[in-house]
C-alpha cells in the first residue's frame, strides 16, 4: 500500500468515526458496534467492493450485506465518504420523517439489505451468490457478521448450503469485537477456534487484524482464498475502536451521549485529551 | 420493587424456578450472581432458549425465558408451538421490547404480531400487563399457573392506582362509562388513560377497560362494553389482525351479540421506528390523538373499516 493511500484512509477513517460519534447524541446509537467494523467497510468500500453511486442497482455489482445490522452508523458515515448517501441526511437520525434508524434498511441509498435480526444475511447472501452463479456473474458477495452473532444457528445452516454449492463468490467477514450486548462472547458460548469451525464446514479461512489497513489489502486481494469454497475473514477488531474512552468497555455499547460528550469525544478522535462521558448506557437488550 | 427483584422472590420460594434468557439481560441484569447456575443464558439462539426450556421442564423445572418479542414469538415460533404447546410444558415467555417499546429499532425488532401468534396455540395463553407494578403480579401469577404462558414485558410506571388483583380472565374496569368503551392492554394503556381523561373533560363517558390477559380473555368483560354502551374502541400497539379488535369481533360474533366496533391498531404497515413520543405522535397514538379520534368515531364519522372522515 502507497503512503498516499494510508494516509488517505485514515483521513477518511476519522471523517467517518466523527459521522458515528454525530449519530450517538439524542436518542443514541450502538457506538462500540460501528467503531469495530468502521475500518472495515471503509476499506471495503475503498479498494474491494466493484459498486458506485451510479451502480448500485447493476445487476454486476459486488455486494455487501450488514448481517448484524446494528453497526450501519458506520456503512453511512462511509456511504456519505464515497457519495451514496447526503450527509444531511445523518442529522435525520431516529426522526420518523426519514429511515436513518438504529438498524439498516433499503430506504437510504446505498443500503442492499434491511436488518437487525441476526442470522437472517447469511442466507439472503447465500440465495444473491447462488443466482450470480446460476447467471454466470463474476461478482461477489460480502458479508459482514458479528461475532456473537454467531450464537445462531442460521448462520451455520447457510455456512454448510454455501459450502455444498462451491460458492467461492460468496465471502463472510466476522467482526470480532469479542462482546455481544452484555458479556464477553468466550464468557457466555465460546466461539473460539472460529477458523476451525469454518473450515469443518468446507470454507476458506484466513485472520486479520481489522484495523489494519495493509492487512486488509494483502487478504482481500487473495479473495477467493481457494477455488471452489466460499471465504471467511475473521477480523479481529476492538469495540469502540478509536476512543480510549469507549474501548472495550461492555457499558459502551448502545450510548446516548450528551452533545458535549460528543463534542468531547470527536476532540478525543482529532488527538484531544480523553473525553469523560458519564451518560449511562440505554436498555437497549 | 423491580422485576428482577420479583423474579428473586419468586426463586426463594421456588425451587424449580430456572430464569433463562437469549442474551437478552437489560431487564435481569443481576440475576446471574443471584441464582448462580439456575440462570442460563444460552445466548443469542432463540430457538435453543425455546427447546432447552422444554427439556427443563419436562424434568420438573418452570423455566422463565426472556428474549426479545420478535425473536422470541417470531424466530422460535414453532419450537414454541411443537416443544411447548403440543406438550403443554409449564414454560413462560417473556418478550421484550413489543410492539412500540422497540422505538427506533426498525420492523425487524417491532413485534406487532405476538398476540396473535401467541394466542394462536393452543393451550399457550397471553398476559399484557399495562405497567410495571401489573406486570410484577402477572410474572407471580403466570408462573403459579401449570399452563404455557407468553408476557409482553412492560416497565412502564403506572398512570392510575390498580384497585383489583390481577387474576388471569380477569380486566380490571378503570372507569365506568356508558358512551364509548375503550378496550385496550400493555403500554399504550397509559396513553388511553390521559385520553380517556380528555374525553371526560368533552362530556364523552368513557368506560376504561384494562384487559390485562388476552388468553383467557374476559369474555363477560367485552360482551358488557358491547350491550351497555353505543361505540366499542380497540387501542393496541399491534397489528389490526389477530389482536384485541379481533378478539372483540370472536367474541361477540361467538355469542350473538351486535357491536359497533372501532379498531385504533397498526394495519397494513410496520410503524415508522424513531423514540417512543415520536413514534406515539407519528401514528396517531398520543393521548390528544387518541380521544380525537374516538370522538370523531362516536359521532359516526368513520366507515365500517375504521377510516375517520373529517
Amino acid at each position: 500500500m502507497t503512503q498516499d493511500t494510508r494516509t488517505s484512509l485514515l483521513e477518511r477513517a476519522i471523517r467517518v468515526r466523527e459521522r458515528i460519534i454525530r449519530m450517538s447524541t439524542g436518542g443514541g446509537c450502538f457506538i462500540g458496534a460501528s467503531l469495530s467494523c468502521a475500518d472495515l467497510i471503509l476499506f471495503l468500500y475503498t479498494s474491494v467492493l466493484n459498486v458506485t453511486p451510479d451502480t448500485t442497482t447493476s445487476p454486476d455489482r459486488d455486494y455487501l450485506f450488514l448481517s448484524k445490522g446494528h453497526d450501519v452508523p458506520a456503512l453511512y458515515g462511509t456511504l456519505v465518504e464515497f457519495g451514496f448517501l447526503d450527509e444531511m441526511r445523518l442529522s435525520h437520525h431516529l426522526s420518523p420523517r426519514d429511515s436513518i434508524y438504529w438498524h439498516p434498511n433499503r430506504a437510504v441509498d446505498g443500503v442492499e439489505f434491511h436488518s437487525g435480526s441476526l442470522g437472517h444475511l447469511p442466507a439472503v447472501a447465500l440465495g444473491v451468490a447462488m443466482d450470480i452463479k446460476m447467471s454466470g456473474g463474476s461478482n461477489r458477495v460480502f458479508v459482514i457478521v458479528g461475532d456473537g452473532e454467531l450464537n445462531e444457528g442460521s448462520v451455520w445452516e447457510a455456512a454448510l448450503v454455501a459450502a455444498a454449492r462451491r460458492l467461492d463468490n460468496l465471502v463472510f467477514i466476522v467482526d470480532r469485537n469479542e462482546f455481544q450486548a452484555n458479556v464477553r462472547t468466550e464468557d457466555l458460548v465460546p466461539l473460539e477456534p472460529i477458523e476451525a469451525k469454518f473450515g469443518a464446514f468446507g470454507w476458506a479461512t484466513d485472520r486479520i487484524n481489522g484495523h489494519d489497513f495493509d492487512a486488509m489489502e494483502r487478504c482481500f486481494a487473495r479473495v477467493p482464498f481457494e477455488r471452489d469454497k466460499p471465504s471467511v475473514v475473521v477480523a479481529d477488531t476492538v469495540r469502540g475502536k478509536g476512543l480510549a474512552s469507549l474501548e472495550r468497555r461492555a457499558d459502551r455499547w448502545f450510548v446516548a451521549f450528551t452533545s458535549e460528550e460528543a463534542a468531547a469525544l470527536i476532540d478525543e478522535l482529532h488527538g484531544g485529551a480523553a473525553a469523560v462521558v458519564e451518560s449511562s448506557v440505554r436498555m437497549v437488550r | 420493587m423491580t422485576y428482577e427483584q420479583r423474579l428473586l422472590e419468586i426463586a426463594a420460594n421456588n425451587p424449580d424456578l430456572v430464569v433463562m434468557t437469549a442474551e437478552n439481560r437489560a431487564a435481569i441484569r443481576t440475576l446471574p450472581l443471584t441464582l448462580g447456575p439456575r440462570f442460563i443464558d444460552v445466548g443469542i439462539a432463540e430457538q435453543t432458549l425455546v427447546g432447552s426450556a422444554a427439556g427443563l421442564a419436562l424434568r420438573g423445572r418452570v423455566p422463565i425465558a426472556h428474549a426479545l418479542a420478535s425473536f422470541l414469538t417470531m424466530r422460535a415460533f414453532e419450537f414454541i408451538r411443537t416443544d411447548v404447546g403440543i406438550a403443554q410444558l409449564p414454560v413462560k415467555l417473556v418478550g421484550a421490547f413489543a410492539g412500540f417499546l422497540s422505538e427506533a429499532n426498525g420492523p425487524t425488532h417491532q413485534a406487532l404480531e405476538d398476540v396473535a401468534l401467541m394466542r394462536g396455540i393452543p393451550g399457550v395463553n397471553v398476559s399484557c400487563p399495562a405497567d410495571e407494578e401489573e406486570m410484577l403480579d402477572a410474572v407471580s401469577s403466570m408462573v403459579d399457573d401449570r399452563a404455557p404462558w407468553y408476557m409482553r414485558y412492560n416497565p412502564r410506571p403506572p398512570a392510575w392506582r390498580h384497585r383489583t388483583p390481577f387474576v388471569p380472565g380477569a380486566a380490571e374496569i378503570v372507569t365506568e362509562g356508558t358512551d364509548v368503551a375503550l378496550l385496550t392492554y400493555g403500554c399504550v394503556a397509559r396513553e388511553c388513560y390521559h385520553a380517556a381523561e380528555r374525553l371526560a373533560d368533552g362530556g364523552i363517558d368513557v368506560r376504561l377497560v384494562n384487559m390485562r390477559t388476552l388468553k383467557p380473555v374476559d369474555e363477560a368483560a367485552i360482551l358488557a362494553a358491547a350491550r351497555e354502551t353505543s361505540l366499542v374502541v380497540t387501542v393496541e400497539d399491534h397489528f389490526s389482525v389477530g389482536g384485541l379488535a379481533s378478539i372483540v369481533a370472536e367474541v361477540a360474533a361467538a355469542n350473538h351479540v351486535a357491536v359497533r366496533l372501532y379498531s385504533i391498531a397498526l394495519a397494513g404497515r410496520w410503524f415508522k421506528p424513531a423514540l417512543y413520543a415520536d413514534v406515539l405522535e407519528c401514528e396517531g397514538f398520543s393521548p390528544e390523538q387518541i380521544a380525537s379520534r374516538v370522538s370523531a368515531a362516536y359521532a359516526g364519522r368513520h366507515d365500517a373499516r375504521g377510516h375517520v372522515h373529517a
